[in-house]
């Protein structure tokens, strides 16, 4: 069987979704493309049935907080980062008849961040987004399973969010509870 | 209490409905309906490896649906890791997959590595081809002798330990420590290998194969072990790859994929050696690659011993932005004090931007996504792991099969929960 020739993953978004790519980046040989929140899953399926590009496996899902500056409008970083929103997510796909990898990213906004679930195009995404909707909180629409996975239910907070402290806590006992609480305004919500 | 009492208390108990509202979407409808049994097995069950918690349903004893539910040894090392600079969280990583260590020393280095731009040399990368496949060897020992304690075959988990116990003596000789090493750092490793270390290795290189071959006489042909692994917990190529599934747990399914030799790092493209395969995707497959990846191992041991011989030099990247120098060197040069000084206190800056960069570890590829701050500090590093991935495909490899066969599913992924969990 004859295998098509490869794609240039970049120019082939760019055709098939004319303003879904905000932004590319290179670093290190990696290819990074930040896409529209809404288009996502769109542009992960393209990604993955299309001849010549044919990224089969999602290698991992992971999400960074810029908290407290590094974002926004009226950030500049070194070479011009592009970073509108606070919250981005990477999904690090693979193509293993191609051998190479991507990374497709999307931005979520500060308030009530939220991006569509990829579960519809790989299940294995499942588990990876409910770790950051855990751990980040931000709220995937459409995913199947949305209780919390690592944390206990009853937790309050999203503990890899830049602005929630790391360590010196006092081991919560139900003698203590109240007063802890006091202590905790972040795990209010 | 008075006997009446308490047999009024398990009433109670046993009247008690709990809201399965939580579940709905997520088990069948028969659940709901209690035509169908939802069992609790673990967290502390001996065959979870760990504190695995799995919510089944079952009809009669065939499962048809499972939840796992994971967060037991949550230890929040990536969060951790954002409070130390790049080289004081290496030890961190070892806390992850404790039964291969040296894997996440691996997959955290050469993270650092690609986010600095850091050269590793020769020697370095050589000693740390010996440390990986040595650490596969051990992780599999402990695969083989709890997957067979879990179906009924007592006696492999002594001899495997016994093995192991060599393996975790010559991590001890190379780092001062049988288990937590932190032996690879990045831009090499910690310190050249002892003089007691090559007759050790070869002595065992020595006498490894057979032990090897005893494994199998008890296990491979066995009747017994054949029908408790044949025909269970087949995963066909597809499902494999649409769950993300890795290692040996995608090549049992017959998917010729090994980061060693797709991405090779570390100079693994320079070795000769084979990717066994399965062939049915099922548990028995899955047994004989580990099997076969022992032999393979051992060849690449082989050769990179015969390797360490002759390459001479130095083991550890000599850039002294990033890597400490030698202690010798601190009584002879103030530039080796000043780097000294300034590397343990503040570290090094790294860019702000981010990476991904992932290595085939004995469960499968334990992915390290760094992104910087420009500081000396990560803005956040993710691991992306085998056994986190595998124990979310538990439902689609259980489901269909006996409640006995869900033990033998579990030891043929081989999870790790330190490593799920983190």
């Amino acid at each position: 069987m004859e295998i098509p020739a490869a794609r240039d993953p970049v120019s082939a978004v760019r055709e098939a979704f004319d303003d879904a790519v905000l932004h590319v980046k290179q670093f290190r040989g990696e290819t990074t493309l930040v896409v529209e929140p809404a288009r996502l899953p769109d542009v992960l399926d393209f990604l993955r049935v299309s001849s010549g590009l044919v990224y089969n496996m999602l290698s991992d899902v992971s999400a960074v907080d810029y908290y407290p500056d590094d974002y926004g409008d009226e950030f500049d970083g070194d070479d011009g980062e592009y970073r509108p929103g606070r919250f981005a997510v990477s999904y690090h796909i693979l193509s293993m008849l191609y051998n190479r990898r991507l990374r497709v990213k999307a931005f979520a906004a500060e308030e009530d961040p939220r991006l569509p679930t990829a579960t519809v195009v790989w299940p294995a995404a499942n588990w990876l987004e409910r770790e950051i909707a855990d751990m980040m909180g931000i709220s995937f629409d459409g995913h199947p399973d949305q209780r919390r996975l690592l944390m206990p239910d009853d937790w309050h907070g999203h503990p890899h969010r830049r602005d929630y402290p790391l360590g010196k806590e006092t081991v919560a006992f139900s003698f203590n509870e109240a007063e802890i609480r006091k202590h905790k305004p972040f795990a209010q919500n | 209490m008075a006997v009446a009492a308490q047999a009024q208390s398990i009433e109670e108990q046993r009247k008690w409905e709990g809201s399965l509202d939580q579940l709905r979407g997520l088990v069948s409808e028969r659940a709901m309906t209690g035509e169908t049994m939802l069992l609790n097995m673990g967290p502390h069950h001996p065959s979870t490896h760990g504190v695995l918690r799995l919510l089944l349903e079952l009809d009669g004893e065939e499962i048809v649906t499972c939840l796992p539910d994971i967060g037991f040894l949550h230890t929040g090392i990536e969060k951790s890791l954002e409070d130390k600079s790049y080289e004081k969280a290496l030890p961190l990583t070892d806390r992850m997959d404790y039964l291969s260590p040296m894997s996440n020393n691996m997959a955290y280095s050469c993270a650092v590595e690609k986010l600095l731009d850091l050269d590793v040399p020769e020697r370095g990368q050589i000693i740390r081809v010996i440390c990986l496949e040595l650490a596969r060897c051990a992780s599999h020992l402990v695969w083989l002798g709890t997957h067979a304690i879990d179906m009924g075959a007592m006696s492999v988990l002594l001899y495997a330990f016994r093995e192991r116990e060599r393996v975790l003596g010559m991590f001890e000789m190379l780092s001062g420590q049988r288990m937590m090493s932190s032996y690879i750092r990045p831009g090499g490793v910690w310190r050249d290998v002892p003089v007691e270390f090559l007759p050790t290795i070869k002595q065992f290189l020595h006498d490894f194969p057979a032990k090897v071959d005893d494994y199998e006489a008890l296990l491979t042909q066995n009747p017994i072990w054949k029908d408790r692994a044949q025909g269970v917990g087949v995963v066909e190529p597809d499902v494999a790859l649409a769950h993300g599934m890795t290692g040996p747990a995608l090549r049992g399914s017959g998917v010729n994929w090994d980061l060693r030799k797709a991405q090779p790092y570390s100079g693994y493209e320079t070795y000769d050696f084979n990717v066994p395969l399965g062939e049915h995707g099922d548990v028995y497959d899955r047994y004989l690659i580990r099997i076969q990846e022992f032999r393979e191992s051992m060849k690449i041991l082989n050769q990179a011993v015969a390797r360490l011989e002759t390459v001479k030099g130095p083991y550890r990247s000599e850039n002294r932005k990033y890597v400490p120098p030698l202690r010798s060197e601190l009584g002879q040069s103030m530039e080796a004090v000043i780097h000294h000084f300034k590397l343990w206190t503040y570290g090094y800056d790294a860019p702000d931007d981010e990476i991904y960069s992932a290595i085939e570890s004995p469960r499968g590829e334990i992915g390290c996504y760094i992104h910087g701050t420009g500081a000396n500090k990560p803005r956040r590093v993710h691991f992306k792991t085998p056994s986190f991935i595998h124990i979310s495909a538990l439902p689609v490899m259980s489901s269909g099969y006996l409640l006995a066969d869900m033990v033998a599913i579990i030891g043929s992924v081989d999870i790790v929960l330190g490593d799920c969990d983190r």
